[in-house]
């Protein structure tokens, strides 16, 4: 302003610049020097780092390519576990431990598995009578035939084959222990990371996409679009979140991968919807969109061009915001068996494997599982924290959910 | 006051229809023909026939949709293809158990966590402070399925504390027995977020004026704590509560699951299990009415404990 308003004044000679031309930090760059002064957020950034190199790794076969081979006997125990059977539980679960993979009965017995019992008896021969009977109390009976009990058999017979062609070959023990198979858990648990990360970071790409182009368009154009988008919205947030993800998941028969990121996907844009659209409410009148609408740029570009750079940051957030909790959710579907497939390992079925192993005290399954997935949530939990205030310092200190 | 509730009443069709809508096009159209779902469930065709027969499967979409708006309407929602018992007798019967588990469990971890919130905040910045954190964010990152298996193995399997699972006849049974692991879980999941929000709230008031007022006046400090700075942060948590109320019907689905408790949750996942459209259809039409209908009892409780807010 002040050398327009010197340069009537000085119209003969050509304004010189005496400062240096310097380009002045933008918001990435700011928002970058504030995360790395942040040592929580470095060290959180590094750990979530390692955890997509691992996934890409594991994902194109250069790591954990063999996961599915039984390398050790049936639930090998880990190789820092001194003698065999020695647990650190070591007084009360003696018993258990020391006993070597239990006969089916027993083994069946011990294992707190709430449909447990109408499975055996499914199993036992009453299978065909038993769905047809009239008459009975349903409100107790959990009548509940397990749909994949057919998919299992054939990869347990699998199994099986192989497993007496490398009999020969198997160790005693693995560095972190081996499932129900003899698989190594370690690298077991980085192709459980390998699906539960992929799933959660695809499906909170979608939800964020859905997300900013509906809340997008709901605060650019206004009016009846915004009107329908915010019914829209209204109508998916009255659902409980995890409701109409097993409604999805119910709906959905196949199970697959894709089905899953779409089933969060689908359901989880809601969030980023509502920040997003208050965010274009609040850019549409600026005067730079003014100005490029002068210019004459379309509707498309002044949303998605001009507007959506200074509203990218909001979208990083929740992106990352959306990814932790997809990661939780995943792990929870796969565990009830509406996740990922059986053929496919994550951290979800991991745990579901483990949960029948530890009433025999074979622990590391548990122990892998829950170690990887908390020091990823934990990681990225803080790093999207730092993220956010490094982003907007003027939330820093207010910890929103 | 009348005038906005009515508003507000008015406001809710075009959403409950929306949700009604919702369902629909998932279960009706996403799902195709019940025929396939059934034929795995009855082997009687003549039965099979009469239930695609009452949902109007071979009519147009609107007719399908007709139906099902009165199915909701009437709250008949016909029977359970998997146990032929009524849906709305599961609905009622699955309802107890749920507020057994849940009701103790929202009122013991609101005041545990106000009371670890308050003292959390009143000494921000320590280092207890910072621990508490760490820890809240730590516990917040294992999943809530590695807390059941690990309490259920350890206080009721090996321990014998706790019944590993099941389910009495008594109210009081039930609720001593029965459900003391569960809601000791629930407390260990729940406390660590809510301790991490209410403490922001603490902190949002510790600062203002009215606590320096007070000091200044002499106030002790437990009172400033526990009367003021509690009664004015109280706002926020009450509408966080008020939120959360249609969710925790579900919320202990995986505990209820766990622990075979006959409840609303694990009745949605053994739905879900069976491919039982009608008992999903009928729970998530009207978990979300009642989400709705919450939605307006919290802003009507904001505005009675905050006179300042103002409806619009």
């Amino acid at each position: 302003m002040a050398t327009d308003i010197a340069a009537p004044r000085d119209r003969s000679r050509p304004i010189v610049r005496e400062i240096p031309h310097t380009v002045s930090p933008g918001l990435w760059v700011l928002a970058w020097r504030r995360l790395r002064s942040d040592r929580v957020a470095m060290v959180s950034m590094v750990i979530v780092a390692a955890f997509l190199v691992m996934m890409i790794l594991s994902g194109t076969g250069l790591i954990a390519r063999d996961w599915n081979r039984e390398v050790g006997v049936n639930y090998a125990p880990p190789s820092f576990v001194e003698t065999q059977g020695a647990t650190p539980s070591n007084g009360q679960s003696a018993p258990v431990t020391t006993e070597t993979p239990a006969t089916g009965a027993e083994y069946k017995s011990m294992i707190v598995d709430p449909i447990g019992d109408v499975i055996e008896q499914l199993r036992s021969g009453s299978a065909p009578s038993a769905p047809a009977v009239p008459g009975t109390p349903p409100a107790t009976e959990e009548k509940s035939v397990d749909p994949l009990a057919d998919v299992m058999a054939d990869i347990r017979a699998g199994k099986g084959v192989t497993a007496e062609a490398q009999a020969e070959e198997r160790k005693a023990t693995l560095p972190f222990g081996g499932d129900k198979w003899g698989r190594d858990v370690l690298k077991k648990t980085i192709k459980g990371s390998e699906t539960s990360i992929f799933v959660g970071l695809a499906s909170a790409a979608l939800a964020t996409f859905l997300g900013t182009v509906f809340g997008a368009v709901a605060g650019y154009y206004g009016r009846w679009v915004d009107d329908f988008f915010n019914w829209f919205y209204s109508v998916f947030s009255s659902i409980p979140y995890l409701l109409l993800i097993l409604a999805v998941a119910a709906v959905l028969q196949q199970k697959g991968m894709l089905t899953i990121i779409l089933i969060l996907g689908l359901t989880g844009w809601t969030g980023v919807f509502r920040l997003l659209r208050a965010e274009y409410l609040k850019h549409k009148s600026r005067e730079y969109v003014q100005a490029a609408d002068a210019i004459g740029a379309s509707n498309a570009r002044r949303m998605f061009i001009h507007i959506f750079p200074n509203v990218s940051h909001v979208v990083l957030v929740q992106l990352s915001i959306l990814a932790v909790g997809f990661i939780k959710s995943e792990v929870i579907l796969s565990f009830l068996g509406f996740g990922v497939p059986v053929d496919v390992v994550s951290w979800g079925s991991m745990l579901n494997e483990a949960q029948n192993e530890l009433i025999l005290g074979k622990w590391w399954q548990l122990v892998a599982a829950t170690t990887a997935m908390a020091l990823l949530v934990t990681a990225f939990s803080l790093f999207t924290d730092s993220l956010r205030d490094a982003l907007d310092p003027k939330l820093k200190g207010r910890a929103g959910t | 006051m009348g005038a906005y509730i009515i508003r507000r009443l008015w406001q809710m069709i075009p959403t409950m229809l929306g949700v009604i809508l919702l369902v629909f096009l998932l279960f009706n159209w996403v799902g195709g023909d019940p025929a396939y779902v059934l034929a795995g469930k009855i082997s009687n065709q003549e039965q099979i026939d009469n239930i695609r027969r009452q949902l109007g499967v071979d009519q147009p979409y609107w007719v399908q949709l007709w139906i099902f708006v009165k199915q909701v309407v009437t709250a008949d929602f016909g029977a359970s293809w998997s146990t032929n018992e009524r849906v709305s007798h599961i609905l009622l019967t699955r309802l107890g158990p749920s507020l057994t588990v849940v009701v103790p469990l929202v009122l013991l971890a609101t005041l545990i966590s106000i009371g670890l919130a308050l003292a959390v905040a009143y000494v921000r910045g320590s280092f207890t402070d910072r621990m508490v954190m760490i820890i809240c964010t730590v516990g917040l990152s294992v999943s809530i399925l590695v807390y059941i298996i690990v309490f259920q193995y350890v206080f009721a399997y090996k321990l014998g504390w706790f019944p590993v699972q099941g389910w009495g006849d008594s109210f009081v049974e039930n609720l001593v027995v029965y459900s003391s692991l569960p809601i000791l879980i629930g407390l260990v999941v729940s406390i660590a977020p809510d301790l991490r929000l209410y403490r922001t709230f603490f902190l949002d008031e510790i600062n203002q004026d009215y606590v320096r007022t007070a000091r200044a006046k002499g106030v002790s400090e437990n009172r400033i704590m526990w009367v003021h700075v509690l009664r004015n942060a109280s706002i926020p948590i009450i509408t966080f509560l008020m939120a959360g109320i249609p969710g925790l019907l579900l919320g202990s689905f995986l505990i209820e699951r766990f622990f075979s408790i006959p409840g609303i949750g694990r009745e949605v996942i053994l739905a879900v299990e069976r491919s039982d459209f009608p008992v999903i259809k009928a729970i998530t039409v009207y978990v979300a009415f009642a989400t709705i209908a919450t939605n307006l009892l919290a802003d009507l409780t904001y505005k009675a404990v905050d006179p300042r807010v103002q409806l619009k």
